[in-house]
């Protein structure tokens, strides 16, 4: 099991590297060889506009990872460059999900601790996670999908889909290499869709 | 819905544990990665380890300690304690641990919690105040508590806050170790003026003091003798507070 990293180069991937060991899986960051992987992760703490340049470069390659039905999975700022456009910079996202990232308001920002997936909607990466399982969150803009394709929900302030999935791509708005046991379960699920 | 984080804090001093651990389950009570991983299990929300030996070679004790424990845990970690620079910041961040905590280095040079978070994003950057009541308000120390500094800890909060800190780990020197509960009106002082999360600190020595705490709007609760001594455990506080309707992660 091979899985290639997409580091927009403003994460920290100590974490994810630690937990894709944990789940017995080998990983390259950067790899020229995208598409030979079995699965891809684009990881992302930072800025949206520094990492949507970087992520644009290999846009073709993630293009031609759909095609070839390779699973793709963003996380936190890495699910926000799935979506076509942000509130917090200028550049262009990757527009795979229709929609965009938008900043949370009448709250606490950043949205950071602990919080529940409702709504939860049956699909392989779901599997033995229950409804209401917490995970962790750290961020301030939030996605806003203009197409119906959450497949779980998260309240703060507003209800937004903390994890969305349109063909063989995902994305979870919170960090599962820093979720538990519950988070570990999400990862491995994702791991199990490429073969 | 959002909970409230329980984060139990380890004092470090020369790469041990301080602060009396009395764990039968641990074989070293004083391995600070032993400790991670029984807490972690325990339902921590989160870890703190804070350096207390500001020894020269602390910066990569604390390194290696964020390497290890990166590799054991699966929940969120601060590192603080001695940072001099954002040099000190990128090479904790960069093995493993999630926000780094500066104190004596945010009020001696305050252009640093704008330089960190703009570097590394304010989610990384906890601003610890150390406070302690004199005459009608609350006035920031720094260096561990024993030098006052004349800045009144409710505008240094706003201030951090300005600078571009992504939380506040608000601690009461006159509570610290007493279990007299937390500085309610402490908390509440701070809460009322700033609009990023607030981790209170210092005093918890009952599950009654993080009810207290958590009614009044404070986002975390840190604590370190409660769960040291093995008074508590973590989940017992946890299900009190769920009786009591606080949201918890069980």
């Amino acid at each position: 099991m091979l899985v290639a990293l997409v580091d927009t180069g403003v994460s920290n991937l100590t974490s994810l590297t630690n937990a894709l060991s944990r789940l017995g899986a080998s990983y390259e960051i950067n790899s020229s060889k995208l598409l030979e992987a079995n699965a891809i992760i684009i990881p992302g703490v930072g800025s949206y506009d520094a990492a949507a340049k970087k992520i644009n470069l290999v846009r073709n390659f993630l293009l031609d990872a759909i095609s070839k039905e390779i699973p793709i999975l963003g996380i936190c700022l890495g699910y926000q460059l799935l979506l076509e456009s942000s509130e917090e910079g200028k550049e262009k996202g990757l527009g795979i999900f229709k929609g965009k990232a938008v900043k949370f308001s009448g709250v606490k920002v950043p949205h950071i601790g602990w919080n529940t997936l409702e709504n939860l909607k049956e699909d392989k990466i779901t599997e033995g996670i229950k409804e209401n399982s917490y995970v962790y969150f750290v961020h301030s803009y939030y996605p806003l999908l203009e197409e119906d394709i959450a497949l779980a929900k998260t309240t703060y302030g507003v209800s937004f889909a903390s994890i969305a999935k349109k063909k063989t791509v995902y994305g979870f708005q919170f960090h599962p290499e820093k979720s538990g046991t519950v988070g570990l379960k999400l990862l491995e699920n994702f791991l199990r869709l490429s073969k | 819905m959002l909970s409230k984080r329980i984060i139990p804090c380890l004092d470090v001093d020369k790469g041990k544990v301080v602060k009396g651990v009395k764990f039968k389950e641990l074989k070293d009570a004083g391995n600070p990665v032993e400790l991670a991983s029984l807490y972690s299990n325990e339902g921590a929300d989160e870890l703190v380890f804070l350096d207390i030996s500001a020894s020269l070679e602390n910066r990569s004790t604390m390194v290696n300690l964020s390497k290890e424990v990166a590799k054991v845990i699966d929940i969120p970690f601060t590192v603080g304690g001695g940072i001099k620079s954002v040099e000190d910041a990128r090479e904790i961040l960069r093995n493993g641990a999630d926000k780094i905590s500066i104190n004596t280095l945010a009020v001696k040079n305050p252009n640093s919690i704008k330089e960190l978070s703009s570097e590394f994003g304010s989610q990384a950057v906890v601003v610890a105040i150390d406070a302690k009541f004199k005459s009608g308000s609350y006035e920031v120390f720094i260096y561990g508590g024993t030098l006052p500094t004349g800045i009144d800890v409710v505008t240094w909060a706003k201030e951090v806050e300005t600078r571009g800190a992504g939380e506040i780990l608000l601690t009461s020197i006159d509570r610290d170790g007493t279990k007299q509960g937390y500085d309610i009106n402490l908390t509440k002082m701070v809460l009322d003026v700033v609009n990023i999360p607030v981790i209170a600190s210092g005093g918890a020595g009952y599950p009654y003091h993080f009810l207290e705490v958590f009614r009044i709007g404070a986002d975390a609760a840190l604590a370190a003798g409660i769960f040291h001594r093995g008074e508590y455990r973590i989940k017992e506080i946890k299900e009190f507070l769920m009786k009591e309707g606080v949201q918890v992660r069980l």
